[in-house]
Order: C-alpha cells, then sequence, then structure tokens
C-alpha cells in the first residue's frame, strides 16, 4: 500500500511546484512586457506638460527621509498648498520663555521661505528643524553648505506627528485595557471575543516574558512596566504600518527613552549581588576582577543601547525597504514596474506584521532578562 | 531632522507620555486584570483540586460499598448455612429421640405383658393345684371309703411310682 502511495504523493508535489514557478515566472515576463505600454503613456502624458513638478527629477531618499522622519504637521496627501495636512501645535522654549504656534502657520514650507511672526520672534521650518531668525533679520541666510547663518535653533517641544501618533496609542491602550479591566471588576469568568485576545497577550507577557525570566517571586513587580512596554511598542508599530501614520518605534529619540526606562529598571532594582557580581566578579583571581568590572560596567549601558538601536533599525528598515520598492516605480518612471514592486511591498508589509510583533517581544523580553539578571538571588557557596 | 541623531522634543514627549501612560495602566488596567485573573486561576485550581478530592472520595465510597455488600452477602450465606445445619442437626435428633422412646415404650410394655403373664401363669396353676387337690381329696374320700379300695389304690399308687 505505501510503497505505491508514496511515489503518486511526491510527483503530484514536483507538479505542483513546477506550476508555481511556471506561474510566477509568467507573471514577471508579462510585467515586463507591458511596462513599455506604460512608460509610453506615461511619456504622453508628460509631454502635454499639465504638471511641471513631475518634470523634476524624483529624489527617493528626500522621500524616504521624508517619510521615516517626524514632521510639524501631520500630512496625508497632496502636493504644496493643495496638500491635506492635520496641523499639529508648535512649542518652542526660547530665552524669551515658551512660545506656541500651529504648524500650518508655515503654509506647508519646510524651505525656510515663510516667516512665522511670534510675540517678537520670528522662525522658519528648514526642513522640519524650527529656527529662530536672529534679531533684526528679515529671511533667513545660508552659507555654501546650505546652513543658516542667521538663525539658531530653540528647543523644540512641539507635538509633532510622532507626537501625536504616541497620543494615538496611549489613547487606543487606555481604552482597550481599560475595557477588559472593567469587564475584569463586574465578572469572574474569562472575558470574550477581543478582551480575550488581549487577555491572551496580557497572559502570553505574564506567562512567557515575565515569569521565566523574573521568577515567581519577584515578576509582579515589574508587570506594569513590562505589559507597558509590549503593548506600547507593538500598537505603535502596527500603526506605523497604516498609509500615512508615523514611524514612531523607527525613530531614535522614541527607542533611547524606551531603553534607558530599561535601564533605569536594572539600576533601581539590582541587589547587592548584582553590583558584586558587576564590579567585583568573586570566584575569579583578583588581578582579572578589574578588567571585568570595566568590561561588566560597560555592558550595564550596551545592554539597553543595543535594544534601542535593534528596534529602530528594525522598524526603520522595514519602512525604508517598503519605500524603496514604491520608490522604484518613480525613479525607473514605468508604471509597469508597480506590478513587481507593489507584490514585493505587500510581502514585506506582512512580514513587518511579523516584525511589529517581534520586536515588542524582543524588547520585553530582553529588559525582562536583564531585569531578571539584576534581581536574581545567587546561591552563596 | 536626521535620522540616528534624537531630538530632545520627541525624547522628552516619549518619556513624559510613557511615564503617564505607565502610572494610567498600572492603576485602571493591568492591576485590576492581573488580580482578577490570578484569582480567577486560584478558583479555577481550587475546583480542580476539589473536583479531584470529590472523585477520590466517590472511588472511596464505592468500594466501601462493595466491601459492605461483600460482608453482607457473606454474613447472609453463613447465617444460612447455619440454619440449614441447625435444622437438619434439630430433625435428626428429634427422630432419634422419638426412636429410643419408642423403643423404651415397646420394651416396657414387653416387660410387663411377661410379669403380668407370668403372675397369672402362676394364679393359674396355684388354683388349678388347689382344685386338683380338692378333686383328689373327694376322689380319695370316694375311693378310700372300704378298705379294698385302700391298698387297690396303694398299689397302683406305687405302681405309677414305679413308672416313674
Amino acid at each position: 500500500m505505501h510503497g505505491n502511495l508514496e511515489p503518486t504523493i511526491l510527483s503530484r508535489t514536483g507538479t505542483m511546484t513546477a506550476r508555481k514557478s511556471l506561474v510566477i515566472s509568467l507573471y514577471f515576463a508579462i510585467a515586463f512586457t507591458i511596462s513599455p505600454l506604460f512608460s509610453f503613456a506615461q511619456e504622453h502624458e508628460q509631454e502635454k506638460g499639465s504638471l511641471q513638478e513631475a518634470e523634476e527629477e524624483f529624489n527617493a531618499t528626500e522621500m524616504i527621509m521624508h517619510h521615516i522622519g517626524d514632521s510639524h504637521g501631520w500630512h496625508f496627501f497632496g502636493e504644496g498648498d493643495s496638500s491635506v495636512t492635520l496641523p499639529l501645535p508648535v512649542i518652542l522654549y526660547t530665552e524669551n520663555g515658551l512660545v506656541s504656534f500651529m504648524s500650518s502657520e508655515f503654509h506647508h514650507d519646510t524651505e525656510g521661505h515663510h516667516v512665522v511672526e511670534k510675540d517678537g520672534m520670528r522662525f522658519v521650518n528648514l526642513h522640519e528643524d524650527i529656527y529662530r531668525l536672529d534679531a533684526g533679520a528679515e529671511a533667513v541666510e545660508f552659507d555654501a553648505e546650505h546652513h543658516p547663518v542667521n538663525a539658531s535653533k530653540p528647543w523644540d517641544l512641539s507635538i509633532t506627528k510622532n507626537v501625536a501618533a504616541m497620543f494615538l496609542t496611549v489613547i487606543l491602550m487606555l481604552i482597550f485595557f481599560t475595557s477588559l479591566a472593567r469587564h475584569h471588576k463586574k465578572h469572574k469568568h474569562a472575558p470574550k471575543g477581543f478582551n480575550n485576545a488581549l487577555e491572551t497577550l496580557v497572559l502570553f507577557v505574564r506567562d512567557d516574558i515575565a515569569l521565566p525570566q523574573i521568577g515567581e517571586k519577584k515578576y509582579m513587580k515589574f508587570m506594569p512596566f513590562l505589559l507597558t512596554v509590549f503593548f506600547f511598542i507593538w500598537i505603535t508599530n502596527l500603526m506605523g504600518l497604516l498609509p500615512g501614520a508615523a514611524n514612531v518605534t523607527g525613530n531614535i529619540a522614541v527607542t533611547v527613552s524606551l531603553g534607558l526606562f530599561t535601564l533605569a529598571m536594572i539600576v533601581f532594582n539590582g541587589n547587592k549581588d548584582y553590583w558584586k557580581h558587576t564590579f567585583w566578579m568573586p570566584g575569579i583571581p583578583t588581578f582579572v576582577k578589574p578588567i571585568l568590572a570595566i568590561v561588566e560596567g560597560l555592558g550595564i549601558f550596551i545592554k539597553p543601547i543595543a535594544l534601542m538601536i535593534r528596534l529602530f533599525a528594525n522598524i526603520t528598515a522595514g519602512h525604508i525597504i517598503i519605500l524603496s520598492l514604491i520608490g522604484l516605480i518613480f525613479i525607473l518612471e514605468n508604471a509597469g514596474i508597480a506590478g513587481v514592486s507593489v507584490p514585493f511591498a505587500l510581502f514585506i508589509t506582512v512580514l513587518e506584521l511579523l516584525v511589529a510583533f517581534l520586536q515588542a517581544f524582543i524588547f520585553t523580553m530582553l529588559s525582562a532578562l536583564f531585569i531578571g539578571m539584576a534581581v536574581e538571588e545567587h546561591e552563596h557557596h | 531632522m536626521d535620522l540616528i541623531t534624537p531630538e530632545i522634543g520627541l525624547f522628552f514627549w516619549q518619556t513624559i507620555v510613557f511615564l503617564i501612560l505607565l502610572f494610567l495602566m498600572a492603576k485602571f488596567a493591568w492591576k485590576p486584570i492581573l488580580s482578577s485573573v490570578r484569582n480567577r486561576e486560584q478558583s479555577i485550581n481550587d475546583a480542580l483540586a476539589s473536583a479531584e478530592n470529590a472523585r477520590k472520595e466517590m472511588q472511596n465510597l464505592k468500594s466501601d460499598n462493595e466491601q459492605l455488600m461483600k460482608e453482607a452477602r457473606a454474613e447472609r450465606d453463613a447465617i444460612l448455612r447455619e440454619a440449614r445445619e441447625l435444622k437438619e442437626k434439630t430433625i435428626a435428633s428429634a427422630s432419634e429421640e422419638a426412636k429410643a422412646k419408642a423403643d423404651k415404650i415397646v420394651a416396657d410394655a414387653m416387660k410387663s405383658i411377661e410379669i403380668e403373664k407370668q403372675s397369672a401363669m402362676a394364679e393359674l396353676k396355684n388354683q388349678v393345684a388347689e382344685l386338683s387337690v380338692e378333686i383328689a381329696e373327694k376322689i380319695v374320700r370316694k375311693e378310700l371309703s372300704s378298705e379294698k379300695e385302700q391298698h387297690q389304690m396303694i398299689e397302683k399308687m406305687l405302681g405309677d411310682a414305679k413308672l416313674n
């Protein structure tokens, strides 16, 4: 019986893979054959000269940096004056105190042309950096390297696109989890539907991250931190995948802050044993101890730095890949490329869904691991 | 805005927002959720343990019952056997006794019959003897009325004696 069955199954899977690869190669062939037609249509369109801006050379780096960077307004679509942007408050701390106005006062200008006057001070938006013009200056002047010469940067505490997106995550988290908490206050049984999914994730953080890394005795103290970090990163990552959304967790300032929280948890909760093992490791020759103390001392800072770089780099890299694949269409000025790059971008986006969870998990997992190491009680021998 | 230079504004907001979020979530979400989940797990564990206990108790009860049944059955069998033995014994002893009594009665009866018979025979003998003596007296009186006859008689008797 088995001898008869196996060859048929093998041959069937063999033909299936062959068919699949045939379909894929056909798809590519079609995409590339019809692409000249699209480019012809595009050229024809351009010949009409209806859009002056389309003639300008497309700068992929600028486009990508614009999309992964922070900005003072939440831009959705459109160009220049016709673009649709949610204005956000600009808050600046100058020598004369706090100054605030809406980002819309710049009128979508990021080249430093439009000067906003407020409280007797003049401000310009130069590539999303707010500069304050020196007293008496009417317009920003540049040196040879395109650096402004007559303006300085005040402390910029604006509610930028990333801060607004962060608020959105906070609001979502509060809505989701207070709803789950409400259920738990009212009922004793397990919740249903979305709340059940949330509870499963909460239990995942508890049973698969906190408990194994920190241990039965002390994990409860760190649960709020770990849960907050996990859900903040995960929800923000997912929100960042939406079109037009901000790249919050792919911004180094955000990950630096999160990494410092982990560092603070380690430093403030490290017990005597931990510090002893860090700076005066027992059980090794004395002359090695100072060397190891330097290594371990550096390690305290390297751990959170690795955390912040990992999260920042992973999320930013994902966004850059997607933007590059889409940018390919405009670089090659060929709509047919979309047939290849859009499925690729879709594939990467799906991958990013996984990465969004994975990075939240890794950040929380490693934070728990480091905290676990800091509060571990060593057996004295 | 550079890619790898942290902006102080965003860092500031991230820190403030995260601290507030941590506080709010810890107070209004994590604490009630975690404590309720723990209570639920505790109650589930308790319920499982008590179910296990109940199951064990049931098993114990069942085996107890079986033991009792077995014992009761054995006792019944013993009682029945004893009763049967007793009955048989009673019957046997009663019949023996009856037989002995009957035998005794028969023996007594036989003995008294024998005694009666002997006494009757003795009386009969006496009467026969008396009658014979009377008869003999009468005959002798009549026979021996003459001398001749007396001689004859003596002779005859002597003749008989010789015969004996």
